[in-house]
């Protein structure tokens, strides 16, 4: 077994740094497309051509593209993120400000949101077709179909602005306790959570029933084991690898794509933070958040596959 | 003050100063009823003077208290370099932390600030006499080299300073004695002290080259900066205007989504926010714990009419295009009566300037068809290029494109993405939509937008009559000659100019009621960014 997952990992990791590479190359290629460059940006209106020029030297937007591509890129393996060319602040530190954020309010989403989708997919498996199934099924599909926007404004308008009960906006510099902490994130949790449990959910509905229907159950149920067992020793080792991967993918979606929730609730996380590096050109920024979404997303997949190998006895004794 | 100063007619400015006090420490009106008929005085007429009293306490400035304020745009490109500042966030910090040598007043006309007096002969020579006893806020005392520093920076194109164009106007700065600094200019401008007024000169401390700590004569002092999320600024104890500021802290944040914005100020976690929308006006004051400060004419969107080619080459098409305006009709339907009807020339009603013997022009599809049919033009349709980026433009030129179709004339308009829109659209289609914030004078307002050889030139107008008028009353002290001057270009714009500019539009900010002391400052909204030094907090 030992084998299989250092093969797997190995295999992974090597993939992995090849498409951070082409993402890489991907990023840099389409921001050098985008309209205007970081002087421009930054000049707007007040641009000049003798203040553009000066202004470029400073970014060494000077250099021709593929030799500063190949800079950033030696930089990289040295560990070096490079520099912003907006800030002139080292782009690690603009990402260590923001990142903690961002992990912060996944966290505290994943910690809500998963263990309801899966006690949720799980007995809708179990009932299958029962009232309850009906039920979870038709709530989880009209809210996923609800724009997170729609779900943001809604709550902000009821808690904050009507009843007063939370803050419209959820800044971390202000929490000191953990009763804080709830109320700020109260509203952003629960607008994520729209979103990523009723895709777990049905997920996990999916590949539990799948199991529950295959002879091996039957044969479980004829050696007499109570339903509780059949379903959580047996059927669900079987389904954590397509639950899993279910689960990687929501929670990658909350380290890069929650831009709503952050612009809606002013949360300083790093979506807006590489939103503002697109707007400004700012390409070492956009770059390095591009790469760490990437690898965010690879890891969270290879655990995926992991978590499916080791639940799994029959991949596991192989 | 004029509740204080009929209060102080009737009991005398001792009494009146008493009772100020006991308001101060929190007496309520039957305080101060007891107050006065301990004296001997009748109940009505107590009465009477315990309400002005009060009238006049609601209207002195109360020291303390912190308010969070939330401007419209933030990003990692924050700064608090003055030469850098390129929006509202960064303009109302460099507020905060800085002082200019002079500070523009509701009329737009330089006042004193950092510099006591400032004198010149021929507008070409100027003087500045330095305030005594300024400190920075690490100590250092102001001396004659900052300002030096801070205005010769400018002129430095490593600086990347978005000033330039202003600065390479002063040949050189002085030290011309312990606590003075002499301006020498290539040619008169008897608007330095107002270019000097605006947030870009700010003065900071001489050799600065890392601005993240905010260190200037200003009102507050740098707590926390986070650029892209916050800036926090305490009260500087050492201010140099005594009894000021009045607020203890100022938290500042950008939050770019109005509805965001103003939701957050209806919940009462901010006091002040930028940029409300006109149609969110009533649903901020509803409550009657909200309202909302109109500053007008801080900015207007213009069609541009290139005359150096397409259909702009024809004078007649550029007169057609501008009484095609429905310039009542644009206002109150775009703004919602929010703003004022503009009549194609960029100096507003209110300010010194303003030329009201220019006929307003109408909304004339007659006259348009009749300068159409002159123009010959054919019946291709002609291309209006309009974006988010340039307010209210893309609803403008979808009440043009109909109205155009009224008299047979086909507009096709193009809808570009806000993103990059200044870079690449902006100035470089025949037919499109520009916009520009107030200037401080009308110099400045004329000088960058319809000078012959101005980089920003929009339309590439060119009249030499216009350049000559426009030296000629930069250096001109006589303030009649020079308004007659004046005139004679808004005339010339408007009648000859390649832009069409429908109407000036009104800055809406949104404050919690119990926030005073807002005033007009009319180049932008929030007291023309400098809102903290002059605000305070009502007790509740």
């Amino acid at each position: 077994m030992n084998g299989l997952l250092f093969r797997l990992l190995a295999q992974r990791i090597g993939l992995a740094c090849l498409s951070l590479l082409a993402v890489s190359v991907l990023v840099f290629a389409v921001t050098g497309v985008l309209p205007g460059d970081a002087a421009q940006e930054q000049l707007g209106q007040e641009a000049t051509p003798e203040s553009l020029a000066a202004l470029r030297a400073q970014m060494g937007l000077d250099v021709p593209a593929p030799q500063r591509y190949l800079h950033w890129l030696g930089g990289l393996l040295h560990g070096d993120l490079g520099t912003s060319s907006t800030t002139q602040l080292p782009v690690a530190g603009l990402i260590a400000s923001r990142l903690p954020n961002s992990l912060l309010l996944a966290a505290v989403t994943a910690l809500f949101s998963v263990p309801i989708a899966l006690t949720l997919g799980i007995s809708a498996a179990v009932w299958r077709g029962s009232w309850f199934d009906r039920g979870a099924s038709t709530v989880a599909v009209a809210v996923v179909s609800v724009p997170e926007f729609l779900v943001a404004t809604l709550a902000v308008l009821v808690f904050a602005v009507q009843l007063g009960w939370l803050p419209a906006l959820s800044y971390v510099s202000s929490v000191d306790s953990l009763g804080q902490l709830l109320r700020a994130f109260a509203m952003p949790v629960l607008t994520l959570s729209c979103v990523i449990v009723a895709q777990m959910m049905r997920m996990t509905r999916a590949a539990v029933i799948d199991q529950l229907e295959a002879p091996y159950i039957e044969m479980v149920r004829l050696k007499g084991a109570s339903p509780l067992r059949t379903v959580l020793a047996h059927a669900l080792p079987n389904a954590v690898g397509p639950i899993a991967n279910a689960v990687a993918l929501s929670l990658s979606y909350l380290l890069g794509g929650v831009i709503i929730v952050e612009t809606i609730f002013n949360y300083p996380g790093i979506a807006k933070l590489m939103v503002d590096g697109v707007t400004q050109r700012d390409i070492p920024l956009v770059q390095a958040c591009a790469m760490l979404f990437c690898a965010g997303y690879l890891a969270l997949v290879t655990t995926a596959d992991l978590c499916g190998i080791v639940a799994n006895p029959r991949l596991r004794h192989r | 003050m004029t509740e204080r100063t009929s209060l102080e007619s009737l009991i005398g400015p001792q009494e009146s100063g008493q009772l100020f006090a006991a308001l101060q420490r929190g007496a309520t009106r039957r305080d101060i009823l007891g107050l006065l008929t301990a004296g001997g005085m009748q109940a009505a007429l107590a009465g009477g003077i315990a309400t002005l009293a009060g009238t006049a306490h609601a209207q002195t400035p109360r020291k303390g208290g912190r308010i969070t304020v939330a401007t419209n745009a933030s990003g990692v490109n924050d700064t608090l370099d003055p030469a850098k500042q390129s929006n509202q966030t960064d303009y109302c910090r460099g507020f905060m932390f800085y002082n200019g040598l002079t500070v523009l007043d509701g009329s737009l006309t330089p006042q004193p600030q950092l510099a006591e007096e400032f004198t010149t002969q021929d507008a070409k020579t100027w003087v500045f006499k330095l305030r005594k006893g300024v400190t920075f806020h690490d100590g250092k005392p102001l001396t004659p080299a900052d300002v030096v520093f801070s205005i010769m920076r400018h002129k430095d194109a490593a600086t990347a300073s978005r000033a330039k164009v202003l600065a390479d106007q002063i040949e050189s700065v002085t030290a011309s004695g312990p606590n003075e600094v002499t301006f020498r200019l290539t040619s008169p401008n008897a608007d330095l002290p107002v270019i000097l007024g605006t947030y870009h000169f700010h003065i900071v401390k001489a050799g600065t080259t890392d601005f993240n700590a905010g260190v200037g004569t200003g009102p507050y002092k740098l707590k926390e900066f986070k650029p892209g999320v916050h800036s926090i600024a305490v009260r500087n104890e050492n201010y140099w205007k005594p009894g000021r500021p009045y607020l203890d802290e100022i938290e500042l944040v950008g939050i770019t989504d109005e509805s965001a914005r103003v939701n957050a100020l209806l919940a009462g976690q901010l006091d002040l926010i930028q940029a409300v929308s006109p149609r969110s006006v009533e649903r901020v004051t509803a409550g009657g714990k909200c309202a909302v400060y109109e500053t007008k004419s801080v900015s207007y969107t213009d069609l541009i009419m290139r005359r150096d080619s397409g259909p702009g080459n024809n004078p007649d098409f550029v007169l057609a295009m501008k009484h095609l305006f429905n310039r009542e009709q644009l206002l109150k339907s775009i703004q919602l009566g929010r703003g004022v009807v503009a009549n194609d020339q960029p100096i507003a009603p209110g300010n010194r300037f303003y030329f009201k013997g220019l006929p307003q022009r109408p909304y004339d599809p007659e006259k348009a068809k009749w300068h159409l049919q002159k123009a010959n033009l054919g019946s291709t349709a002609i291309p209006v290029v309009a974006s988010p980026a340039a307010t209210n433009s893309v609803e403008m030129a979808l009440v043009m494109q109909y109205a155009a179709k009224q008299i047979g004339l086909n507009l096709d308009v193009k809808r570009m993405p806000a993103d990059g829109y200044w870079s690449t659209h902006w100035m470089k289609h025949p037919v499109g939509f520009g916009n520009v914030n107030a200037r401080p004078s009308a110099d400045l307002a004329l000088t960058l937008f319809f000078k012959s050889d101005a980089p920003w030139n929009e339309a590439a107008w060119k009249n030499e009559k216009f350049d000559q008028l426009l030296v000629a009353a930069r250096g001109e002290v006589d303030q009649a000659k020079r308004a007659r001057m004046y005139a004679d270009m808004q005339v010339l714009v408007h009648d000859e100019g390649g832009i069409g500019i429908p109407m000036f539009v009104s800055s809406l900010d949104g404050h919690n009621s119990r926030l005073k002391g807002l005033s007009s400052i009319p180049i932008g909204g929030m007291m023309g960014s400098s809102f903290a030094e002059h605000v305070w907090l009502d007790a509740a």
